[in-house]
């Protein structure tokens, strides 16, 4: 069986560069399974972030001949053979080291996320229809990889946007929200004004990239959209407001926490 | 008693700013990729230049839009449907004339089905990526020095894509009442010819490519935030969600096909081809 030629990011804040690393082919290998049998073998110093080697946990994240890919789910049989594979940190984070990268962005932008602010809970307990329950059910699948932030190009080659955008994996978190019947919160505003929603050109980038398959893009970021033009953009919406004497949030109110 | 803070409804203001900067890793470079990710956009800049010049061609010319009694036809080409100026040609018109304008008509209503297209998330996906190279591909570096997308003037405009939507509604109603003319066969009687087919299936792509609009679907049913208290718009969501999966393919299928009904009408009306009498 022939072999494995990968070139590997070795580096940290300092700087780096590819090392080849050859290892004979295994069947059935991922390119996780490479990068621990050169760890076995040839860098016992290579680092690189994993967990569950079952594309559930996030951690393995990186980016395969350029593409963002989970190291795990990734299988050497289905990319091109003979030809070197590229294993590289995911570009939009600072590096640690080698392939570990410091996405603590991603926190930080979560915790700016106002909560669920549910109404006073009622006699006999909140109720929810199963069809209001589906909804959301496709945003929860997210295992937080955070290969859509990684391939989102409004942050990945614009370092500056990074303090004022929230980024697809917290846009389906949004959207969630927004579409929960039991939340009273209105973030319209808010992930107008601050979360950088305008910023998104619907390249899709998120969409191609999710291990889950989460439709980021159709499914949250459109939707978000539409509602962000309900709420600022449209004539009839505003005037129907003001018949109905309906108000929104502003984006000040919107981030008030409940007690 | 030691009361235990519910993380969910803490305020906090105190945490640490998201630190900018930090060094990257892997190589400078716009991109590692190995694969022909160059050629969706060569495709889509290809494409979309023919049609735009195809159909600026098409608008201008101003003649062969209408094959008429003379030829014991009612076929209009979608360009110049609804024909509302006092120039264009007898037969053409079923609607109020605007007497002053004497240039192509098409230039009077082009607008509408160019708006609706032009703000159409998938276009706009499709032309930011080919055209204007934010990014030309998925993890391509863009070719900008700073991006505010779609937060400020002029993309800001954007945001009427709606607008475009309910008149391109408007204009499929009357392209559908032309494909519905064009079974009157004037001199012959009712009947189906290859025109009837192609002003028909123009119809119904047209409508698909409406109907599975992203715009669309939350106005029928996506903006409710609760299903369960809205039944009869959860019913439109629902429908609508499998065209909307397809919206892509409805966009590419429908601009192939509305050229192609131009092109038909004008070749039959300039006598290039006869319009076959299927039955």
């Amino acid at each position: 069986m022939s072999d494995v030629v990968m070139h590997v990011w070795r580096g940290d804040a300092d700087g780096g560069q590819f090392e080849e690393y050859t290892i004979p082919k295994q069947d059935g290998e991922v390119v996780l399974d490479v990068i621990h049998r050169i760890q076995a073998t040839e860098a016992p110093d290579l680092a690189c972030r994993w967990n569950c080697k079952a594309g559930k946990c996030g951690s393995c994240s990186a980016e395969i001949n350029g593409k963002p890919r989970l190291l795990c789910m990734t299988r050497i049989d289905t990319l091109p053979e003979g030809e070197t594979i590229t294993v590289t940190p995911m570009r939009a984070f600072p590096v640690i080291r080698d392939l570990v990268t410091d996405v603590s962005f991603n926190y930080e932008q979560a915790r700016k996320v106002p909560a669920f602010n549910p109404p006073p809970r009622p006699e006999g307990g909140y109720r929810m229809s199963q069809i209001d329950v589906e909804r959301g059910q496709e945003f929860r699948k997210c295992i937080e990889c955070f290969m859509c932030q990684d391939v989102c190009h409004v942050i990945r080659d614009h370092e500056e946007n990074k303090s004022r955008y929230a980024g697809p994996r917290f846009f389906i978190r949004y959207a969630e929200l927004e579409m929960h019947p039991l939340d009273t919160n209105d973030r319209r505003d808010l992930v107008r004004e601050e979360m950088g929603l305008g910023m998104c050109n619907i390249t899709k980038c998120c969409t191609e990239v999710c291990p889950e398959h989460i439709k980021i893009t159709d499914n949250a970021i459109i939707p978000l959209k539409e509602r962000v033009v309900d709420a600022d953009y449209d004539p009839i919406a505003w005037l129907g407001r003001k018949i109905r004497r309906r108000t929104k949030r502003t984006a000040a109110e919107a981030k008030v926490q409940p007690d | 008693m030691t009361t235990v803070e519910n993380p969910a409804t803490r305020v906090d203001n105190s945490h640490t700013p998201v630190v900018l900067g930090g060094t990257r890793g892997g190589p400078d470079v716009p991109t590692l990729r190995k694969d022909r990710w160059w050629l969706a956009p060569v495709i889509t800049v290809t494409i979309l230049t023919s049609f735009v010049g195809y159909a600026t061609w098409a608008a201008f010319v101003n003649k062969n839009y209408f094959a008429g009694s003379w030829m014991h036809r009612d076929l209009i080409s979608p360009f110049y449907s609804p024909c509302l100026a006092a120039s264009c040609v007898p037969g053409a018109s079923h609607s109020p004339v605007i007497s002053f304008w004497t240039i192509s008509p098409a230039l009077l209503i082009l607008i509408f089905p160019l708006g609706f297209r032009m703000t159409c998330y998938y276009y706009r996906r499709a032309y930011y990526r080919s055209f204007w190279w934010a990014p030309p591909a998925c993890s391509v570096s863009d070719s900008h020095k700073s991006y505010s997308g779609e937060s400020k003037f002029p993309l800001l405009i954007q945001n009427v894509h709606r607008y475009f939507f309910y008149f391109g509604l408007v204009f499929n109603v009357i392209l559908t009442y032309d494909a519905v003319l064009a079974f009157n066969q004037p001199g012959i009687g009712v009947g189906v010819t290859v025109g009837t087919l192609v002003l028909c299936l123009n119809a119904c792509l047209l409508w698909l490519y409406s109907l599975s609009c992203h715009a669309c679907r939350h106005l029928c049913g996506g903006q409710v935030k609760s299903f369960s208290a809205h039944p009869i718009r959860h019913k439109f969501w629902k429908m609508l969600t499998p065209l909307n999966a397809k919206h892509m393919q409805f966009a590419w299928v429908s601009l192939f096909v509305v050229a192609l009904t131009d092109m038909y009408v004008r070749l039959v009306a300039s006598g290039t081809i006869t319009d076959f009498r299927l039955f």
